[in-house]
């Protein structure tokens, strides 16, 4: 097992040197020069432009700037921002705890929906339940978010008055939020009504950001599943004279959730790209909207930081998952 | 970390009391964004200076708000010399700094405040110029480090400003967010913590409302000033739900989420304007939307031609289509609300027959030619490439054949500062101290030529005019030139002045005495909650 692990830790390091020349490069093949994106209309000196372009270090060869940022990097200094001048590292982590609480929150809604809606349809194949739960999934899956998080808001929060309309609690509430995570911080804040308050923020937005996973869940369930229930083991258990709720749920399911910890890995990435959409529509303060801003001001140290600290985040998910196939799988392992 | 401290938790329990109906209460302003910083100086935008220079600070002239003209703040009078290049300014006793959980001040503002809040971007060898990457783009923006030659602390109470030039916009610069006065004392004490940057992060001013928490992208809270100089806002607390979307604020403010936001969706006015729960204000834009000729190259070096297509110009349609009636048609450079504005200038008359007359008159025939495209949106052209569309139809109907092009935004602004561009350019200006030197001088002056002045245009009688302007002081005299400025202006016609944007507020009913300020700031010091 330990060499399995040092086998996926050794693919892991250069993917992520190749991460890092990847964030470098990326945000310097756009066009548009930072500083003059930054002047605007109103222009600036060549003299200006000169000191500038000498105080962010862009006057050095772009492989010095690269071998500095990579030696930054590795001592776990990411650089400030040129908007905001704060440190990179500070600005993601008072962020991130947002995204993650949405993302675990839209993960917990797409498995909890998902994973059923896929058993049923295969259990029910080319009935009415399948072809409904079917559909929508791939209704789900093909929904732009932007269009359907302001249907949601109009419907949930404008018409019927359910839900608010964005934020991550209301303003009343005011309180240390030393975790960065509202559903912990607003119960331990022990004022009254924050948690709920915290929740009912929470319904629309990881709605939204789960519609997709849900629908790739339930879909990737219910192939996992029939493939499954064509089994001789299945066969057999039917013949044992086994209820239909055991097989299913017991003996199929089990053997058909790899192929499911696979997708629902692999949707950590999606999640990250759906926040993007998700946390700007609904004023979530997390870290989509700081990375399209920071692109489109050119703040090449929040861009590469950033991205480098989403993709090491993503790769420890899949290497977790990796690691959790051996566990569960010990042909894997082995091979 | 961003968010909150200890001390700030307990002021909690002050304003969970106060969110029902009592007096004062806390506004809710919907903001479009996030601040860059708390340290005005530091920054260029709008909304930086939203959530800064006008909550926090004062400064020691300031604009009355709703309109441009300049009143005393922070400096009580101020005396200009005779040869218009001293400027003594006369401070206000007993104003007092904000107090934080981490710096009372022990003495009032004075002349120190005022020498440090300036020379921190202006001294290289201040312990402040490099602290948060200072850059001072503002401060180098108006050639302030040109323009001062030297800040004289004459006593506590009275600061001299030597200029190494006259220069009447200075006293409106003044009122700029990046004069905002510093507290010198809270700078020392947060140098000697080694936490300099907390002046960027947890300002400290003298202005009506006190900087309490904030959280990016999130919220900002803040508390009215009990001891501001010019008296306690109406409203106890003001606080900023940061939402990006404009169609969200729409949302938020229906469902009384918040009580006033910025930016509305030009589609969406009609409808807030329907709605009983939902006011519009609304006021013309310090800006202006041009397309610049390049007036440097032929046949565009013949006024007359310019004059052609200016004539060929369908704005009206330009108004309806791309601004969705949130614009109103510019017929001179400055806008409307700026003072000197020469409202006797007649527009171009929309004639596409005698403007291609005007063009077979100067031998212009089969005339071809690039009308560039901004790549992104601003008030004064929502819409660039519709726009240049538009044109391109207009001009189409007297055969001068349009291409357009347009480039990545940075490349945008390069690209279109050379002298033999190809091509008329669509740009805009928004104002920044309300005085039509802003917009004269900068667009459409001699220096400006190769850089800010995209027609490339150097006209003596002109320039003249505007130079004179520039060093005397007396309002009504400069008024008169820059009146006469705006008439050769329309007859050189170096521009063909399409737009400026109308300026939307939907608030709740409750709100009251809420202006409109023309500089595009949003000002709640004199607002108050109906309930």
């Amino acid at each position: 097992m330990l060499r399995y692990f040092l086998s996926r830790l050794l693919t892991f390091l250069p993917t992520f040197f190749g991460v890092t020349l990847i964030s470098f490069a990326f945000i310097r093949v756009l066009p548009g020069d930072p500083i003059i994106v930054m002047a605007g209309e109103r222009g600036l000196s060549e003299a200006r432009y000169n000191e500038l372009v000498k105080q962010y270090g862009f006057d050095e060869p772009v492989l010095q700037q690269y071998i500095d940022y990579l030696a930054g990097v590795l001592h776990g200094d990411l650089g400030a921002s040129f908007v905001t001048k704060k440190p990179v590292w500070d600005e993601f982590f008072s962020l991130f705890p947002a995204t993650l609480e949405l993302s675990i929150c839209a993960m917990i809604f797409a498995v909890a929906l998902g994973l059923p809606a896929g058993v049923i349809a295969a259990v029910n194949r080319g009935k009415l339940a399948d072809r409904v739960f079917m559909s929508s999934a791939l209704v789900g899956y093909s929904m732009p978010i932007f269009w359907w998080a302001l249907l949601m808001i109009i419907f949930f929060s404008g018409k019927l008055g359910w839900t608010p309309v964005s934020g991550r609690i209301s303003l009343q509430y005011f309180f240390d939020t030393p975790t960065g995570f509202m559903l912990i911080d607003s119960a331990l804040s022990g004022q009254k009504g924050a948690f709920g308050s915290a929740v009912r923020h929470l319904i629309l937005p990881a709605i939204v950001l789960g519609t997709i996973p849900l629908a790739v869940i339930a879909r990737q369930t219910r192939s996992a599943m029939l493939e499954v229930l064509g089994e001789d083991y299945i066969r057999t258990a039917r013949a044992k004279g086994l209820t239909p709720a055991r097989i299913n749920g017991l003996h199929a399911l089990r053997n058909a959730l790899i192929p499911v910890i696979t997708v629902i890995g692999l949707s950590v990435g999606t999640l990250l790209a759906g926040a993007i959409l998700t946390e700007t529509i609904f004023s979530w303060p997390g870290i989509g909207k700081w990375m399209v801003d920071s692109i489109y001001r050119r703040d090449y140290p929040v861009v590469q930081g950033g991205l480098l600290l989403i993709a090491t985040m993503v790769m420890v998910v899949n290497l977790s998952v990796d690691v959790l196939y051996g566990l569960i799988n010990p042909k894997i392992r082995r091979r | 970390m961003s968010i909150k401290s200890s001390l700030l938790a307990g002021a909690a329990a002050l304003m969970l009391g106060s969110t029902a109906a009592v007096a004062g209460g806390n506004l809710i302003y919907c903001s479009e964004g996030s601040p860059e910083g708390f340290d005005p100086a530091l920054f260029t935008s709008g909304t930086t200076f939203d959530a800064s220079s006008h909550p926090v600070y004062s400064r020691l002239m300031e604009f009355e708000t709703g309109t441009t003209n300049v009143i005393p703040g922070l400096a009580e009078e101020v005396e200009v010399s005779d040869d218009g290049t001293e400027y003594t300014f006369k401070l206000r006793k007993g104003v007092k700094f904000h107090s934080s959980d981490t710096f009372t001040p022990t003495r009032d503002f004075n002349a120190d405040d005022v020498i440090f809040s300036f020379d921190r971007q202006n001294n290289p060898d201040n312990p402040y110029n490099k602290v948060s990457g200072g850059t001072w783009e503002y401060f180098a923006g108006m050639s302030m480090p040109d323009l001062i030659k030297d800040i004289v602390k004459v006593d506590d109470y009275t600061v001299k400003f030597v200029l190494t030039r006259p220069e009447a916009p200075f006293i409106a610069n003044m009122a700029m967010d990046f004069a905002s006065i510093m507290s010198k004392e809270y700078a020392d004490a947060m140098l000697d913590a080694g936490t300099p940057e907390m002046l960027n992060q947890k300002p400290i001013g003298t202005g009506p409302f006190i900087f309490q928490a904030y959280q990016k992208d999130a919220v900002i809270r803040y508390a009215a000033n009990p001891d501001y100089w010019r008296g306690k806002a109406d409203i106890d607390n003001l606080i900023f739900a940061i939402t990006p979307d404009a169609s969200v604020r729409y949302q938020k403010l229906k469902a009384g989420e918040c009580h006033v936001m910025p930016y509305p969706n030009p589609a969406d006015i009609q409808a807030m304007k329907d709605d009983k729960d939902i006011v519009v204000m609304e006021q013309e834009g310090l800006n202006v939307g041009y397309l610049a000729y390049n007036t440097q190259m032929p046949p565009f070096d013949n006024a007359k031609v310019r004059k052609a297509l200016n004539m060929a110009m369908d704005k009206q349609a330009i108004i309806d289509v791309v601004f969705q009636g949130s614009g109103q048609i510019a017929k001179n450079p400055i806008p409307p609300t700026m003072w000197s504005y020469n409202n006797a200038v007649k527009d171009d008359p929309y004639d596409p027959e005698a403007a291609r007359k005007m063009l077979e008159e100067e031998g212009v025939g089969d005339l071809s030619m690039k009308v560039w495209a901004m790549p992104v949106q601003r008030p004064y052209n929502p819409n660039a490439r519709r726009m240049a569309e538009l044109i391109q139809e207009d001009f189409s109907k007297i055969g001068v054949d349009v291409e357009i092009v347009s480039y990545e935004w940075g490349e945008y602004l390069s690209r279109s500062k050379e002298l033999d561009r190809d091509g008329a350019v669509l740009l805009g200006w928004t104002g920044d101290n309300g005085d039509p030197d802003n917009f004269l001088a900068v667009l459409l002056g001699c220096d400006g030529v190769g850089a800010s002045n995209r027609a490339q245009w150097c006209y003596q009688p002109f320039e003249d005019v505007i130079q004179k302007a520039k060093v005397i002081s007396d309002k009504a005299e400069r008024t008169k030139l820059y009146e006469e400025a705006q008439v050769i202006f329309k007859e050189q016609a170096p521009w063909a002045t399409i737009a400026h944007s109308v300026v939307f507020m939907p608030m709740r009913p409750e709100v009251k005495g809420y202006k409109v300020h023309p500089l595009g700031s949003h000002i709640f010091y004199g607002v108050s909650l109906d309930n």
